[in-house]
């Protein structure tokens, strides 16, 4: 699955939030979002995935306009795990990861066996089986983030839009879940609070700040020393560490500075 | 850990045994019902009674009954005790939709007023006569009407930045349900006599006295429509619960279902109250208690609240009939008694998490 955006422009009432982003996603890549908060991160995720509608420019998946698919289409390919996880009413985890399977039925289909199967899965690959039976708003804010990766893994799309997925989850599961979604080799557009991760996870890096397209490229070519200051205001160390051969990131804080100038 | 498992299990019944009960129940009740009131009839007569009347089986039954006891079981209380169960049925399958739309489980057509605005388009469309080429449909239509428009209303008001924002829909509901209370009141005080039956009592409190085999088509026609439609959308009722946004990118159109809810919502609500006034807190106890019985699943949900209302309509309609004989007590001001407190408690308990 391609993931293209062009030209995507959209404000809230009058305040212009995102403009003129630009991004592709080639089929199998891991891309990341990051940019400070208010960036305009989730507005673009939101574009894509089709709760917001844009001003202007257009989202093609495999070439298609994506506002020409009907919901059900979309939702066949293309996963979300967005940030809108309270509950009025209890439900039991295995239900709500069951509702993952709602794109592939039709209205008058009853829950296979396959689908059973699926659920099952996606529950054990998030560690979440012991926990089949229990209510959801019971758990902890990290099981609940899992058992919504565990919905959109039964949902079973090639396409995979995580708007800062692993944001309550302890750094175990943190590990656990980027590794999953890896080994999935789904195409993946997710945005990213933590640099360390998405230089571990992503393949290339998109930077927002203001609602505008900062840089692009691979994590070594955007996570510089000047460009978090450029961005994020910050000081940091860069250096390939020598074991992951990945960038990694020591933030330089100002109660430090003796140190460091 | 297998003996938690079995727990669970244990704890989880299932939606065949559910109903396996809940079947009998209701006819049991709907038997019983009818032999009890000012004058009493045997259960068994009851049945007998009920048998006799249907095809192929009236010639294997001894007639052992008097002609009075014949025009009270199906003259009058069959049918009325018919439009409890259907009136149940209807207002807690309204609640489960209204609580579906508004993601809450304080919405009831009683508290959001919805019963008020289609009480009142009731009496106008009685008054001005305007749909009255309908003939005996015309109230239930100009119910409909009112209680649509006051569902949107209520839901325009309370949807802050895209959200459903609890303290303003309740208060809508109650500022709305005061205003159409007193377009009721000015009405049936002010032409008693053309309003015959439904005098503003009715409208307000509720009442199954007076039910009439030819009230029952168009709310069972109602009831049965609008089950099928969210039967059938069951999945996307529990999408939409998780959010719109979730809805969504499930692949739900999340507009379209929002536009059905509010349909069959202000369909079962006006088509009900037109035949047995506002009766409140049907819509929001049996739902809850449902909920509390076998979770959130619209599958399980739907079924089980119809039933659960209807026994409950019924029964409560009974302690109408007897608790101050032989005067009749209106049915909403008992549920109103006990349903109140209910909401009082959902609310603190609301608030708790």
């Amino acid at each position: 699955m391609k993931l293209k955006v062009e030209n995507l422009d959209f404000s809230y009432a009058e305040s212009s939030v995102i403009q003129d982003i630009c991004l592709h996603v080639e089929n199998g890549e891991f891309v990341g979002i990051i940019g400070p908060n208010g960036s305009g991160k989730s507005t673009v995720l939101k574009n894509i995935y089709r709760v917001l509608k844009p001003d202007g420019g257009a989202v093609l998946l495999d070439g298609e306009n994506i506002f020409k698919m009907s919901s059900k289409k979309t939702a066949a390919v293309m996963g979300v795990v967005g940030q809108e996880n309270t509950i009025p009413f209890d439900f039991k985890v295995e239900e709500i990861v069951a509702m993952g399977r709602s794109p592939h039925k039709k209205l008058f289909d009853a829950d296979t066996k396959a689908d059973r199967e699926i659920v099952a899965d996606a529950l054990r690959e998030t560690g979440m089986e012991e926990m089949a039976k229990k209510s959801y708003l019971q758990l902890s804010g990290g099981e609940k983030q899992r058992v919504i990766i565990a919905r959109v893994l039964a949902q079973q799309t090639n396409l995979l839009l995580l708007d800062e997925p692993t944001n309550h989850l302890d750094i175990h599961y943190q590990l656990q879940m980027f590794d999953l979604i890896k080994g999935l080799g789904v195409t993946v557009l997710a945005a990213i609070h933590d640099l360390n991760i998405a230089a571990l996870y992503c393949d290339r890096l998109y930077v927002l700040k203001e609602g505008r397209l900062w840089a692009s490229g691979t994590p070594e070519e955007i996570l510089t020393p000047s460009l978090m200051t450029e961005v994020y205001g910050i000081h940091a160390d860069v250096i390939i560490h020598p074991v992951t051969n990945k960038v990694s990131i020591t933030y330089l804080p100002k109660s430090l500075k003796e140190r460091w100038t | 850990m297998p003996a938690n498992r079995l727990l669970i299990k244990h704890n989880e019944p299932s939606m065949k045994g559910i109903l396996l009960v809940l079947l009998p129940a209701s006819l049991f009740s709907i038997i019983l019902a009818i032999g009890i009131g000012p004058v009493s009839v045997a259960p068994a007569t009851v049945a007998k009674i009920i048998l006799s009347k249907l095809p192929f089986l009236s010639e294997h039954i001894a007639h052992h009954w008097t002609p009075l006891e014949e025009n009270i079981v199906w003259g009058l209380r069959l049918p009325r005790v018919l439009l409890g169960m259907i009136v149940g049925a209807s207002l807690a399958v309204t609640g489960v939709a209204m609580q579906a739309l508004v993601r809450n489980h304080l919405a009831d057509p009683f508290i959001l007023g919805v019963s008020s605005g289609a009480s009142a388009t009731a009496t106008l469309g009685m008054i001005f006569g305007v749909f009255s080429f309908l003939g005996t449909y015309a109230l239930s239509l100009s119910a409909f009407l009112g209680a649509a428009a006051t569902i949107i209303i209520v839901y325009w008001i309370s949807r802050v930045k895209g959200r459903i924002n609890i303290t303003q829909l309740l208060l809508s509901g109650v500022a709305l349900a005061m205003v159409m209370d007193a377009v009721t009141n000015m009405i049936t005080l002010s032409a008693p006599n053309a309003l015959g039956l439904h005098n503003a009592a009715f409208w307000m409190s509720g009442s199954l006295a007076g039910a009439k085999w030819g009230y029952l088509t168009l709310p069972l026609a109602a009831i049965v429509l609008c089950m099928i439609v969210l039967m059938v959308h069951y999945r996307a009722l529990n999408a939409l619960v998780l959010g719109e946004e979730t809805a969504e990118t499930l692949g739900f159109h999340v507009r379209r279902m929002q536009k059905i809810l509010v349909l069959v919502s202000s369909l079962l609500a006006g088509v009900t109250i037109a035949v047995s006034g506002s009766i409140g807190f049907i819509g929001l106890m049996v739902p809850h208690i449902t909920r509390l019985l076998i979770g959130s699943d619209h599958k399980r949900v739907l079924p089980i609240s119809a039933f659960l209302g209807g026994i409950l309509v019924v029964w409560t309609d009974v302690a109408a009939r007897l608790l101050i004989a032989p005067e009749e007590l209106p049915l909403g001001i008992l549920t109103a008694l006990f349903g109140g407190p209910f909401f009082i408690w959902l609310l603190k308990k609301n608030t708790r998490m």
